[in-house]
């Protein structure tokens, strides 16, 4: 909303500008974006009047003019301008001016004439002819103003109001007007209001606008209310100066005398209005009614836009004349030789005009304000004012008469007024006295204990909603600032150590934490490799996305990290070791929400990155979550992973995750040069697995023995099995098996492999004797023999 | 005799003055102090001597045997510091060679300052609560007092996944998940990841992350979220951070506000890092809304609330003067390692 503070000062003295006008209003509720002064790109340009105009002698195209600009002397301009005549007043741009647009003006020669400065067009001042009716567009700005020769053109042109630009929050359509945001400056800087209800004269010449118009109100629930009056023996020609002045400072351009009043009516009030023009509605009936299937019109911009049944339309007998709240059409709207109007003040519901102010894609100053919710109480008073002004400019005789098909509530809300309940809200003992005087202010009445909510009020409802009035013109920061009372009893949740530890772990392992989107491309899938038929493939889809990458919410978090990697390794960066804590999207059922599962995703590349690095850094996690005895399965046949360097981890039957390295295919996809190692754990499952308790065990008093094997084995038997064997019969004493030493070569049979581990036993009560280390190798060489793994000869 | 000791002295002390390793003074030893040694070879000569000379030259030799004993340890001492010395003067090295890289993880920016944040509010008792980012209408919106046409939806630019479900705008819908589940007091806030449809540029991203905090209790006011806000402003940028509250609308608080940070750069002055303003918005805030208590089943004239948000890029950002927010998730390790 841009307000033109010349206007606003029409309703109350409020005196304060700029800096100090912004910041109390906005301070007080009402947001202000930015203030401009109208002047501030115009320096040093006068009411200049045309003494003499003589021909140039070096051109035929320029002409020399004396200028009294009100000094001693005359100052001489030449201009290639056609419209000059002596005894006209122009705008003279002297020596060191400044225009629009950051324009310089400096004194020079034409064609070796001195000119000590220029005469400015409409345009030049950054106006158009729709601000002076009466000047040309090409040609100098022969002013018709009462003005001073030498007077500043920017007082002289009244061009020199504060446009001060507020962002009005949705709640407050009031405040879309100059009288409510008066209201709000005389509340806030404690000036009075001065707002007089409408004045129009009674004609009694036995004439009445039901001799001219009969409206129907098809859908009452659409259009609560519909008023309107009518205007005959109409002049149409431009509106007065201090109406355009108002407008421009608006934002709105002036058009002529009967549209000006209607959009002069919208900005003062905040209502919307709309001027047929008589003769084009349809046997003199409308009809307030749904558009009909296919039904099309032409709106006031030119613009055809074809209706849908849900659109609500102010119709004639025939056909549309106008898209209720939005825009009228082009076939009923004021024209040159307009006679009689018929002013439309009308309320129409909020989310209908919005939707179709949406869907017609015309988002206009009328829907704006009628989609935020306007009270229905405001039409007549719009409407009376809309004739007051064409009385005032003598520009059309107001017929006796009001059509008014009211279907509105119009009482009042008002509920009890709870000063002390407020002060307790509010934390600060406000005086009763304070807070009515400051509820008054704002146009709220108490009756009889009971606050009464004015009508322009749509957003009070509730004693919170008073107390907000009460506290933003108390000053918000008036109110004092108190330690929170209560119990705080806050520590963080079993599974936010949970998370804790994992990061900690992960950082201390060197990997760097990571932050992806949630949605990626449903194509990620086909770069993954992830079969045809994977229920993977099912995922959540936004139906209105930003674009087809961030399209779907990934149901797998390895395309995510690959991603990463994949930047980093485009970027020229020597490794890239990471993990993010992140979520999976798995669809349930339609309409219900998908499952959202934690995982933890690692991606490492180079700077000794392997299978191996990856596990022991698996491995570390889970000792660091007393998560144990977890077993790893060779994947051969996921296609994301290399089929011989992949692997399942497994904690009893719980599958907790997959490790290994990226397929080369997948890699390729992803254009990573180089071996690339994922992990992608649940999270959510190993919460529940981890056991967070710890108990101190005692160091051991007495030694340790230890003994080395040298085992052979067939060449596919994984020391997964070796060890779970020798675990399984090395007895109670057994602390710790080593595996030290893998080999596969020339000295070996072949499809053979020599495993070497270091056994290591210890008795807790005593030292162990030889013959007792000597027993459990005898048991443990045993049970491997019975799975031919032998010791090596 | 005494001639004789005296040359062996001055014999033995010259040759271990000559010694130059730790082995040579050992054979020094032997052939002085051995059994078969040269003092013991002139010891058994005392036999030749008489009962009078006997003592004073059997002293005169256990002398010179502790005086040589303690030449070799003197000499065996100062080799060692000899060897010592050479071996630190071998591993001089030049100090100002680089030091081995060892990796070491980075926490993601916005990890670390959300770390903060909760910490401080864990101080204040807040407890910190996580929910769906995939989420009901209901929640979202109208068990927030902006049903279907409400024009606030408009701006809040949602992904839908269907008319009922959507990807959340905001995290609030936690804290109606809480209050539907958690009588009161309630003390929480509720940090997550939210999304709205803004094309990703410099200043907005489609997923960012809010931290939302509840208190719910009896008679709670204005004034404690005003305290509640400030205390947390200071703790994070600082005690002579300096805030205001400005009137603001939500439609699940009233009174609602906007709290600003005065211009760190130019103390109110108005500079180009606030756009003139002297003041830069921090976040959101205001009393709980009698409908919001309402539709979590707290009755609303037994029990007041407040509630506040804030997004958590900005304030990284602003931490780390980042001026893109793409950084934030292109994970590049030359920024990720900067933190």
């Amino acid at each position: 909303m841009d307000l033109s503070m010349r206007w606003l000062r029409d309703y109350t003295d409020v005196t304060a500008v700029d800096r100090e006008f912004s910041e109390a209003m906005s301070m007080s509720g009402s947001k202000v974006e930015t203030y401009e002064h109208e002047d501030s790109e115009i320096s040093n340009v006068v009411v200049g009047k045309v003494l003499s105009v003589e021909k140039h002698p070096d051109s035929d195209h320029l002409v020399i003019c004396q200028l009294d600009v009100g000094k001693e002397e005359p100052v001489q301009i030449v201009t290639g301008a056609s419209n000059v005549t002596p005894g006209v007043l122009v705008p003279a741009a002297l020596d060191n001016s400044t225009l629009p647009g950051g324009t310089k003006i400096k004194k020079g020669k034409l064609r070796g004439v001195p000119s000590n400065g220029m005469m400015c067009s409409l345009g030049e001042l950054g106006l158009t002819v729709n601000d002076f009716p009466y000047a040309i567009e090409d040609g100098i700005f022969l002013i018709e103003e009462e003005c001073e020769v030498g007077q500043d053109i920017c007082s002289a042109l009244g061009l020199n109001d504060l446009k001060v630009e507020f962002e009005i929050t949705s709640n407050r359509p009031d405040c879309l007007s100059v009288i409510g945001l008066a209201r709000e400056a005389a509340a806030t800087f404690g000036k009075t209001l001065n707002v007089k209800a409408p004045v129009v004269s009674i004609a009694n010449d036995g004439d009445d606008i039901h001799n001219y118009i009969d409206v129907t109100v098809s859908n009452p629930e659409l259009c609560p209310r519909y008023t309107c009056k009518a205007v005959k023996n109409v002049k149409i020609g431009p509106s007065p100066r201090w109406m355009r002045e108002r407008l421009r400072a608006s934002g709105v351009r002036p058009i002529n005398n009967l549209v000006d009043i209607t959009n002069f009516v919208m900005l003062e009030y905040g209502q919307p209005m709309h001027a047929f023009d008589y003769r084009f509605v349809k046997d003199h009936k409308i009809d307030v009614r749904n558009a009909k299937a296919g039904e099309k019109i032409v709106t006031l911009d030119g613009v055809e836009h074809e209706l849908t049944e849900d659109m609500l339309v102010i119709a004639d007998s025939e056909k549309p004349v106008a898209v209720a709240g939005v825009m009228g059409g082009e076939n009923s709207g004021i024209v040159e030789d307009t006679n009689t109007v018929i002013f439309e003040s009308a309320n129409f519901k909020g989310s209908s005009v919005r939707i179709t102010a949406k869907n017609l894609g015309m988002r206009t100053d009328a829907s704006g304000r009628f989609e935020k919710g306007l009270n229905a109480t405001m039409t007549e008073e719009a409407v009376l004012r809309a004739c007051e002004l064409v009385e005032m400019l003598g520009v059309g005789e107001v017929v006796d008469g009001m059509i008014d098909v009211c279907n509105a509530d119009l009482t009042p809300i008002s509920f009890p007024f709870t000063p002390e309940w407020i002060s307790k809200f509010l934390g600060v003992e406000i005086p009763t006295d304070r807070q009515i005087a400051i509820l008054n202010s704002l146009g709220f009445e108490i009756e009889d204990g009971n606050i009464v909510v004015p009508y322009f009020r749509t957003d009070i409802h509730h004693k919170a909603d008073v107390a907000e009035e009460v506290a933003r013109i108390y000053g918000y920061n008036n109110i004092p600032t108190t330690a929170i009372r209560g119990v705080a009893n806050a520590r963080p949740t079993e599974r936010q150590v949970f998370d804790r530890t994992i990061n900690e772990v992960l950082l201390g392992c060197g990997l760097s934490e990571v932050q992806t989107y949630s949605f990626v491309s449903p194509k990620v899938y086909d770069r993954i490799g992830l079969p045809v038929d994977s229920t993977l493939r099912n995922s959540v889809v936004i139906s209105n996305p930003l674009g087809e990458d961030t399209s779907v919410m990934r149901t797998t978090i390895i395309p995510s990290v690959l991603d990463v990697l994949s930047r980093n390794y485009n970027n020229r960066n020597e490794h890239m070791w990471c993990y993010e804590i992140g979520r999976e999207y798995i669809p349930t059922q339609e309409g219900k929400l998908p499952n959202e599962n934690n995982m933890i995703a690692i991606g490492m590349y180079e700077n000794g990155a392997d299978y191996f690095a990856l596990k022991g850094i698996v491995e570390t996690l889970l000792k660091a979550l007393n998560v144990t005895d977890i077993e790893f399965e060779a994947v051969k046949d996921n296609p994301t992973f290399h089929p011989g360097q992949t692997a399942r981890v497994f904690k009893g039957d719980v599958e907790i995750g997959i490790i290994g390295q990226i397929h080369p295919r997948v890699a390729a996809n992803y254009e990573i040069g180089t071996k690339a190692f994922v992990a992608n754990l649940s999270a959510d499952k190993l919460f529940d697995l981890h056991e967070p308790e710890r108990q101190y065990a005692q160091l051991p008093k007495f030694p340790a023995s230890s003994r080395d094997l040298a085992l052979v084995c067939d060449k596919t038997t994984p020391v997964a099995k070796i060890e779970k064997i020798i675990r399984g019969a090395a007895g109670k004493h057994l602390e710790a098996v080593k595996l030290f030493d893998v080999y596969e070569g020339e000295h070996m049979e072949k499809g053979k492999k020599s495993v070497a581990y270091t056994i290591v036993l210890r008795n807790k009560q005593n030292t162990l004797t030889d013959e007792e280390v000597d027993n459990a190798v005898k048991r443990v060489l045993k049970a491997l023999a019975a799975e031919d793994i032998v010791l090596r000869s | 005799m005494k001639e004789q000791l005296e040359q062996l002295r001055a014999k033995a002390f010259s040759a271990l003055e000559e010694a130059s390793d730790l082995k040579a003074l050992d054979e020094l030893r032997v052939q002085f102090l051995g059994k078969k040694g040269e003092v013991s070879a002139i010891l058994k000569q005392m036999g030749k001597l008489s009962a009078e000379e006997r003592p004073v030259i059997g002293a005169l030799a256990n002398e010179l045997r502790t005086d040589i004993e303690n030449h070799i340890k003197q000499r065996v001492e100062q080799l060692k510091e000899e060897a010592l010395q050479a071996s630190l003067e071998a591993e001089t090295i030049d100090v100002t060679m680089p030091g081995k890289p060892v990796m070491r993880g980075h926490s993601h920016p916005l990890t670390k300052v959300l770390n903060e944040v909760t910490e401080i509010f864990l101080g204040l008792g807040f407890d910190s609560v996580s929910g769906p980012e995939v989420e009901y209408d209901y929640y979202n919106f109208e068990a927030l007092n902006i049903p279907k046409d409400h024009p606030a939806r408009d701006t809040q630019d949602t992904f839908y996944i269907t008319d009922n479900v959507l990807l959340r705008t905001q995290t609030s819908p936690v804290q109606i998940r809480t209050m539907e589940k958690v009588k009161p007091p309630i003390r929480i806030i509720s940090p997550g990841r939210v999304y709205r449809s803004d094309a990703v540029d410099a200043t907005h991203s489609p997923l960012f992350h809010q931290i939302e905090g509840l208190v719910v209790d009896k008679d709670v006011s204005m004034a404690e979220l005003k305290g509640t806000l400030e205390l947390f402003i200071k703790r994070l940028y600082g005690e002579d951070s300096v805030v205001r509250f400005r009137p603001h609308h939500f439609p699940f608080t009233e009174p609602s506000a906007e709290m600003d940070i005065q211009c760190f750069a130019c103390k109110g002055e108005g500079c180009r890092l606030c756009k003139g303003e002297g003041w830069i918005e921090i976040l959101g805030c205001g009393m709980v809304h009698p409908k919001v208590l309402e539709n979590c089943g707290i009755d609303p004239e037994e029990y007041t609330g407040l509630a506040f948000g804030l997004g958590l890029e900005r304030i990284v950002m602003r931490r780390y003067n980042i001026d893109d927010m793409r950084h934030l998730y292109e994970n590049d390790q030359r920024f990720l390692s900067q933190f």
